[in-house]
């Protein structure tokens, strides 16, 4: 019943790490639809590097969960897409294979870390595409090349498979060109696997239709404070002014967690990175160790050549927030303001339906503009409070600022993609 | 000089599965990494899922030693660096862990019951095997094989209160023997209990030896290094806080090296593992009689002796072996199993089940009729074991009386050989007639070597002094 | 405020190989990073009660492990049906 896919399109914006050969799909609602891979994201029999030297070579004897539910829906497994190191960047420059271009300016980049995949829908390349958001990595990317990107709430989507930068916030989120195809990807992939012990089991995703009229949004003050670019919040204003005409209802509020939040947020995802990264020491899989030298030699040596400058930075910084002393003020502290932001989120969601806002602070970064570590840390200030309290969040296109794309988040409470889709779709389509 | 000993006690269950996959626990007849799946190979992407049963198992001990089991317990990420851990760091617990306090009583140094009082009990899941490889062709190296790598263990510590060598290991016995008895550990699987050990003159630092992975060790190693720390405190030497290694095959334990930075283990909780709710789970726990209940039992339904007792229900195995062969003499059969057979077993490396029920139980009648001797029936049961051990079935008692003709002779049948042997024995004779204590025994000895052991003592020594009254 | 001794000291622990170009510009790094995380010592309390779902098991029924083939196909230059590191000892 395999039928064969057919890819021979030139990627001038380095979207892919790896092309597969032999394209093949089955029956199902995806039948024969192409999709791209982050390749943070185990497939069976195909490399996968997860933007990093240091798994070059790495062929998963097992499919991630979402790959075997892609391929029971008959999904056309087109390749792997390039992404920034581990996941960690907002560029996708950190990638070991080089920085894709964002095919709506090619001197500028697509974002990150799903920076691959934004592009390889963008471009065309694919029709769908499976990003992973730790801290704003589906979000980001879909914001600065024009497309939908969906964070589902954590434990929505099965982890098994994934590559974990940090555990305990990130989710695999479909992209695409527009709402519909990015609802009909999240409903193939949503669902309980019981080998993700953070699963949860819910009934499958309704589907969606526009939906506004009578929902109440809240608009937090600090999604257009200080850092967000005046045009850009200009844009997502006139999106916000948008739905209010289709018949939402907008309510100002304030979060006033938001200013622990990027901290917290990195605190916590570098330290679990410092763990999770451990493990790269050539022995089992990914580059060959030295085996003439000594045991911590051989693993220094590996990991100051297999790892780039972001990935050691935030195993060092992440170390450092777990060791003896420094644990009760860095990482304890991270997760009492986490608490704080869901706190917060708990409060919101009691009044309103939606939080609305920018999804970045700016439009995309020139290539190469990527400045000192913290400035790029900031970029991810207006995404990672959704990581940070396991509630999905959207990235809808909204206009334009600067001649580039700009988009508009809607995060909802927990398990609630369907409602933030509908709203999603609502604005997309103008009707309600 | 006082000395303090803790200790660290890990144990394997013997659950089915591995504790966060569900990788097969029974490697041991099997090749290198041949139980090994994404989990416990810390595949990039894969994740834990905890083992029921493994918990359950714990709780179990838990409830056997009488610990708090709190509301919430968690599990969190030891991190290090080392080739058998295939994730580089240990899921095990930190400050959540499963049970707390709790205790185990055993027979003190004087001989009084003595509680001795946990600290805790957590989970936790076993490394891989490293072998270490010399030098070659292809210079040293490690090989690896993960088939142990998440293996569930719990790890039960004690306070500092066992005072001595002998204590640590009335205690362990005491404790396998619970955990033998609560059936979540098999003893037989070789590694399934391993210990370490804190241990401190007081007044002076503590060292931890690791790596005593034998619970027979612990006596060997902890004697070792009482020793070694005494010596240095009479040569005025420091006794530095350290961690050393157990050499099993040299008995000794050697310095590791001293890289005090790896002690940071930067534990953190588990993201990928919901909390533990599991305290209300420790109710529904049924468990089994356990040693201390036995051994009260034994005293009072068969009237066995409190030493007897002890070491009858020592081990599950001979507890109950020794109730299918009880029958209605326990006055022979718990001297005879406990002083007679344990030995023989000891001696032969020989496990309890291997012993064939129903010729020992013959035996027993045979002893108890007062057929044969008791020097026969030793004869005859390192006859029947023996028999056991090269494979083959092994011979009624009653074929092997006959066969070599041991059935007990009267004692008048002797009296021409005791009349030779005091005859031979001058000095002896007369020794015995000054009053020498060990001289009686001397011409026992003698006759009884004469006859083969057909000959019962007692009425050997009633020969001889009707003899010499003569 | 990290000195360069405190990241070689953090780097030498985790293994990380950081040369000394590097340890200068890492320290201005963190320096610059964790004045930042320094909001955090204005947060109440710390780690809390943790969330999030409880008392997820599995049953202790065996699946299929992978084959050994599977297990060594990547790693280096495996012997015997072991894998090889590097030694330590
Ligand atoms: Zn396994």
């Amino acid at each position: 019943m395999e039928k064969t896919f057919t890819f021979d399109r030139p990627d001038p914006c380095n979207a892919f790490i790896k092309i597969c050969e032999n394209i093949t799909y089955g029956e199902g609602p995806l039948s024969g639809i192409s999709v791209g891979i982050k390749d943070n994201i185990s497939t069976s029999g195909i490399e996968t590097t997860c933007g990093s030297h240091i798994l070059q070579g790495y062929i998963p004897p097992y499919n991630a969960h979402v790959v075997t539910l892609l391929r029971s829906a008959g999904a056309a497994i087109v390749g792997k897409t390039n992404m920034d190191e581990f996941g960690m960047g907002t560029t996708t420059e950190t990638s070991s294979f080089g920085p894709t271009k964002n095919p709506v300016d090619p001197t500028r980049a697509p974002g990150g870390s799903s920076g691959g995949s934004a592009a390889a829908v963008r471009s065309g390349l694919v029709r769908l595409a499976l990003g992973t958001d730790t801290g704003g990595s589906v979000r980001c990317p879909a914001s600065f090349c024009g497309i939908v990107g969906l964070k589902p709430t954590y434990g929505r989507v099965s982890r098994y498979g994934l590559i974990a930068y940090a555990n305990s916030m990130e989710q695999i989120g479909p992209m695409a060109a527009n709402v519909r195809d990015c609802a009909l990807l999240y409903s193939v992939i949503a669902g309980y696997d019981p080998r993700d012990g953070t699963s949860v089991d819910k009934p499958a995703p309704a589907p969606v239709s526009p939906v506004i009229a009578g929902k109440k949004i809240g608009v937090p003050a600090e999604y257009f404070g200080e850092g967000v670019d005046p045009a850009v919040a200009e844009t997502v204003t006139e999106a916000i002014e948008k739905l209010a005409d289709l018949g939402a209802e907008i309510v100002p509020c304030t979060m006033p967690s938001m200013k622990y939040a990027l901290a917290a947020y990195y605190v916590t995802s570098m330290s679990e990175a410092s763990s999770n990264l451990g493990r790269y020491d050539g022995v089992r899989y990914g580059m060959a160790p030295e085996m003439v030298q000594p045991w911590h030699e051989a693993f220094s040596a590996i990991r100051r050549s297999g790892f780039g400058e972001e990935v050691r930075r935030r195993i060092l910084l992440g170390s450092f927030a777990l060791s003896a002393g420094y644990q009760g003020k860095y990482y304890a502290k991270a997760q009492a303001a986490r608490q704080m932001v869901r706190d917060d989120f708990a409060r919101l969601f009691a009044e309103v339906d939606i939080i609305a806002g920018p999804t970045m602070p700016t439009v995309a970064f020139r290539l190469g503009e990527a400045a000192d570590p913290l400035s790029m840390y900031l970029a991810d200030i207006l995404t990672v409070p959704a990581n940070l309290a396991g509630i999905p969040a959207i990235s809808v296109p909204c206009g334009e600022a600067h001649d580039l794309p700009v988009g508009l988040q809607l995060m909802g409470r927990h398990f609630a993609e369907d409602e933030i889709l509908s709203a999603a779709l609502a604005y997309e389509e103008g009707s309600a | 000089m006082t000395v303090i000993i803790g200790l660290e006690i890990h144990c394997q269950l013997n659950t089915a599965t591995k504790l966060f996959c569900g990788c097969s626990t029974d490697y041991r007849d099997d090749g290198p990494n041949t139980h090994v799946c994404p989990v416990c190979l810390g595949l990039p992407g894969s994740l834990p899922v905890t083992n029921r049963q493994a918990v359950i198992y714990a709780l179990k001990v838990a409830k056997a030693l009488h610990c708090e089991v709190p509301e919430v317990s968690e599990f969190a990420r030891k991190n290090y660096f080392y080739p058998d851990l295939a994730k580089a760091y240990q899921i095990t617990q930190y400050d959540k862990p499963l049970a707390l306090g709790g205790y185990v009583d055993i027979e003190g140094e004087d001989g009084r019951e003595k509680r001795v009082e946990l600290t805790r009990i957590h989970m936790e899941e076993d490394p891989g095997r490293l072998v270490h490889m010399g030098s070659g062709d292809r210079g040293r190296y490690t090989l690896v094989d993960y088939n142990r790598s998440g293996i569930p263990l719990i790890e039960i510590v004690t306070e500092p209160q066992l005072s001595s060598p002998k204590e640590a290991r009335r205690f362990l016995n005491k404790l396998r023997a619970t955990l033998e008895y609560l059936g979540i550990y098999d003893s037989e699987r070789e590694g399934s209990l391993r210990v370490d050990a804190n241990i401190s003159i007081k007044g002076y630092e503590r060292v931890e030896v690791k790596n005593i992975t034998s619970y027979k060790g612990v006596e060997k190693a902890l004697t070792f290094e009482i020793t070694r720390q005494k010596g240095m405190i009479r040569r005025n030497a420091q006794i530095v806080r350290e961690t050393r290694h157990y050499q099993e095959a040299r008995g000794v334990t050697t310095s590791a090296r001293s890289k005090e930075l790896e002690h940071d283990y930067r534990y953190f909780p588990e993201p990928d593992l919901a909390l533990m709710r599991v305290s209300s789970w420790v109710d529904e726990i049924a468990l089994p009689e356990l040693p201390d209940a036995r051994r009260d039992r034994f005293m009072k339904q068969y009237g066995v002796s409190l030493n007897h007792a002890r070491t009858l229900t020592g081990d599950l195995g001979l507890a109950e072996f020794f109730e299918e062969i009880v029958g209605d003499s326990p006055e022979i059969a718990a001297p005879w199993t406990a002083d007679i057979l344990l030995g023989e077993l000891n001696y032969r490396d020989m496990p309890v089940s291997k012993v064939p029920v129903q010729e020992y139980r013959e035996l027993l009648d045979e002893a108890g009729s007062g057929r044969i001797t008791d020097t026969s029936a030793v004869e005859i049961l390192r006859l029947i074991l023996n028999q056991v051990m090269e494979g083959s079935d092994p011979e009624k008692p009653g074929a092997i009386i006959s066969r070599l003709g041991l059935a007990k002779e009267s004692g008048e049948s002797f009296r021409e050989i005791v009349a030779t042997v005091l005859a031979d024995n001058d000095a002896a004779v007369s020794d015995h007639r000054a009053g020498k204590n060990g001289a009686i025994n001397f011409l026992v000895g003698q006759v009884m070597k004469a006859t083969r052991g057909k000959a019962d003592p007692k009425e050997i020594r009633e020969i001889i002094d009707d003899l010499l009254k003569e | 405020m990290v000195s360069e001794e405190d990241v070689a000291h953090i780097a030498a622990i985790t293994d990380v190989g950081v040369d000394a170009s590097e340890l200068k510009l890492f320290t201005g790094q963190f320096n610059a990073i964790l004045e930042y995380f320094d909001i955090l010592d204005s947060v109440e309390g710390g780690n809390g009660e943790p969330v999030g779902p409880t008392n997820i098991f599995r049953e202790d029924v065996v699946v299929q492990s992978l084959s050994q083939e599977d297990v060594l196909r990547n790693s280096t230059d495996p012997e015997d049906g072991f894998i090889r590191a590097p030694r330590v000892i």
